[in-house]
């Protein structure tokens, strides 16, 4: 049920507008339209209130009031408040108490394409710049470590590692099952029409240790370590926690990211190496239960077609996609903003950048065992 | 608007836990309309707790907490979202809403209760930010504005739908001087002009003798209210060595 508010306009002197406000004037009212008033502006020196009919007002109807402000200030008319309620005076008084400084307000126009395309060319070199200056504290810290003197707490590392680690397990054992099923089948279905389909042990046993159990584990990491780092990092942004280290002595990178680095380092190559078996476990389970293969068969031929430098190869990618999730996370997090807005897209941004980086060094590790040889 | 002194908000009994914790206990006191009521006492006393039981966002492990004689605690979810709609509440460290610029901040409410046209909601945001002394700052994110600007900010979405009421928690915390007093005077003035009722939580002691009309301070020890009245008055009359001390800095001889 709207309000009802109007007011009616008289002329008691030919140069003086008298408005009087009726009515309620409140947030469930219509305001009425400016155009009667401004009207009957013409000839007028000054503009005068009568607020005897108002009965309930609020902000709504100081907003009409400087709407009719400006529209005399336009004309160069006197806007004379005194016959509006006491604290609707003082309110006008207190809203124009602390002019608009100059230059804060925003201007919404979009600058010409070629600004923006330099604008963001400028903003990549500056992200490039700062993922290099990144890798290099990194590395300064790594050499602290290896000198023996980079500072963080020790029990932070275990706490890390088992964070990294053993909690990881389950979702680790189920993904990397379940790729070892996939590959299975893809292979079975294909090497059955050749009659070869025990050579679907080759294919599971080569495709987990080499490629997908170092893979699927840094991606599951990426998504569920590197993500918690760069919100963690983030939050502690927030919270001026990370300046508080660096005014207590303590290097950041050494305190934070080394520990998470480290840890991570650590551990994915040992999922990886737990990856590796559940997915032949899974590529057996599919070739026991679908192709008519002995289990002791598939066995057999997956040891033939192993030996330890596949798992070695795949290992160490483990290891470096461990440093890159670990980076990707630390790296987001501390160029996290100070807001909550800013901790979410650091976290998304961290899940992102890690898996790009993943699938991109894994493509040129490949190439690169491929040309050597291994 | 009418100002005669009826009892805004009672206060009976409560007592306040964290688990089996016992914060504060049997607190009575009466708001009366256009009060500007201080909670007063120490650092870790529970002021900012109270208030976070007042407005709603606990419930307290007994007692009555009454708005206009209607019970607060047991209102059922719409009476209860109608009464918070005549709230207005200003953190701490202002609680703005990150994501959003001022003018969305101080638009959300407005948008959600009340049928105003887009252009008009946007108008008095605006008007909210000229009345606190942000004319201009509507396209600004929170992260964009200095500390004392984002707690003004803060007030300004308190008063976005001119509420009957005003909670502030230690508004001039983290503020130098001037500015405190510059907010108190805002405080004063949005108040008198408003007709709103203030209840503010606060250790400042210029800030509690300029604007207190009425008030209580509490004691972590023992956990209660030990005054009640203007912070004046207890200054004045009451005969609590702590209280004394309290409110003289220190100064008052044991």
């Amino acid at each position: 049920m709207p309000s009802d508010c109007s007011f009616l306009i008289t002329r008691p002197q030919p140069s003086i507008l008298l408005v009087e406000l009726v009515g309620d004037w409140d947030r469930h009212a219509r305001l009425p339209a400016l155009a009667p008033l401004e009207e009957r502006l013409s000839g007028v020196l000054e503009l005068t209130f009568n607020g005897a009919q108002l009965m309930h007002w609020d902000s709504l109807l100081l907003v009409y009031l400087q709407r009719v402000q400006a529209a005399c200030s336009e004309r160069h008319i006197v806007f004379n408040p005194q016959g509006l309620p006491d604290g609707v005076q003082r309110l006008l008084l207190l809203a124009a108490a602390v002019p608009e400084r100059q230059g804060s307000r925003r201007d919404s126009e979009t600058p010409p394409w070629i600004a923006r395309l330099g604008v963001t060319g400028q903003a990549l070199a500056a992200g490039t710049l700062a993922v290099l200056t990144f890798i290099g504290e990194s590395a300064q810290a790594f050499v602290q470590l290896l000198r023996g003197r980079a500072r963080f707490r020790r029990a932070d590392l275990l706490i890390l590692l088992q964070q990294c680690g053993p909690r990881a397990l389950p979702i680790v054992s189920l993904i990397s099952f379940l790729v070892g099923m996939i590959l299975a089948y893809v292979g079975a279905v294909q090497l059955k029409q050749f009659g070869a389909q025990i050579f679907v042990a080759n294919l599971v046993g080569l495709g987990m240790a080499r490629e997908m159990g170092a893979m699927m584990t840094a991606i599951i990491m990426a998504g569920r370590t590197g993500a918690a780092f760069a919100a963690q990092l983030g939050t502690m942004m927030v919270g001026e926690e990370i300046d508080a280290l660096s005014t207590s002595g303590f290097n950041p990178i050494e305190f934070l990211v080394l520990p998470r680095m480290l840890a991570l380092m650590v551990m994915v190559p040992l999922l990886c190496l737990y990856a590796d078996l559940l997915g032949i476990l899974g590529g057996a389970f599919v070739a026991v239960s679908s192709f008519d293969i002995g289990f002791m068969q598939y066995y057999d031929q997956t040891l033939a077609a192993l030996s330890l430098k596949q798992f070695a190869l795949g290992l160490f990618k483990g290891a470096v996609f461990g440093a890159l999730v670990a980076l990707a996370g630390c790296l987001r997090g501390m160029q996290c903003g100070r807001s909550a807005q800013a901790v979410g897209e650091a976290a998304t941004s961290a899940v992102v950048t890690g898996i790009v980086w993943i699938i991109v060094v894994d493509a040129l590790l490949t190439v690169l065992y491929n040309v050597v040889g291994w | 608007m009418t100002t005669a002194t009826t009892a805004l908000v009672e206060v009976r009994n409560l007592t306040l836990a964290y688990g089996d914790f016992v914060v504060l206990r049997d607190l009575n006191f009466t708001i009366n309309r256009g009060d500007i009521f201080i909670i007063m006492g120490g650092s870790g006393c529970g002021k900012s707790t109270l208030l976070r039981y007042m407005v709603g966002l606990k419930a307290p492990v007994s007692g009555a907490l009454l708005y206009n004689g209607q019970s607060f605690l047991d209102a059922d979810p719409s009476a209860r979202a109608a009464l918070l709609q005549r709230f207005g509440v200003m953190y701490q460290q202002g609680a703005l809403w990150s994501s959003m610029t001022l003018a969305e901040n101080i638009a959300l409410t407005l948008e959600q209760y009340t049928t105003l046209r887009a252009g008009e909601i946007r108008e008095l945001a605006e008007l909210k930010l000229a009345l606190v002394g942000l004319a201009g700052f509507a396209d600004y994110y929170p992260s964009e504005i200095s500390g004392g600007m984002q707690k003004r900010a803060g007030l300004a979405r308190a008063i976005a739908l001119d509420p009957e009421i005003l909670f502030f928690d230690e508004p001039s915390a983290g503020l130098d001087p001037l500015s405190s007093r510059r907010l108190d005077e805002l405080i004063l003035e949005l108040k008198h002009s408003l007709g709103a009722t203030v209840v503010v939580v606060t250790h400042e002691l210029p800030s509690i003798f300029a604007i207190g009309t009425n008030g209580i301070f509490m004691d972590a020890a023992r956990k209660t209210i030990v005054a009640h009245g203007s912070p004046h008055r207890i200054l004045e009359e009451c005969d609590d060595q702590m209280v004394k001390q309290f409110l003289t800095r220190g100064e008052h001889p044991l």
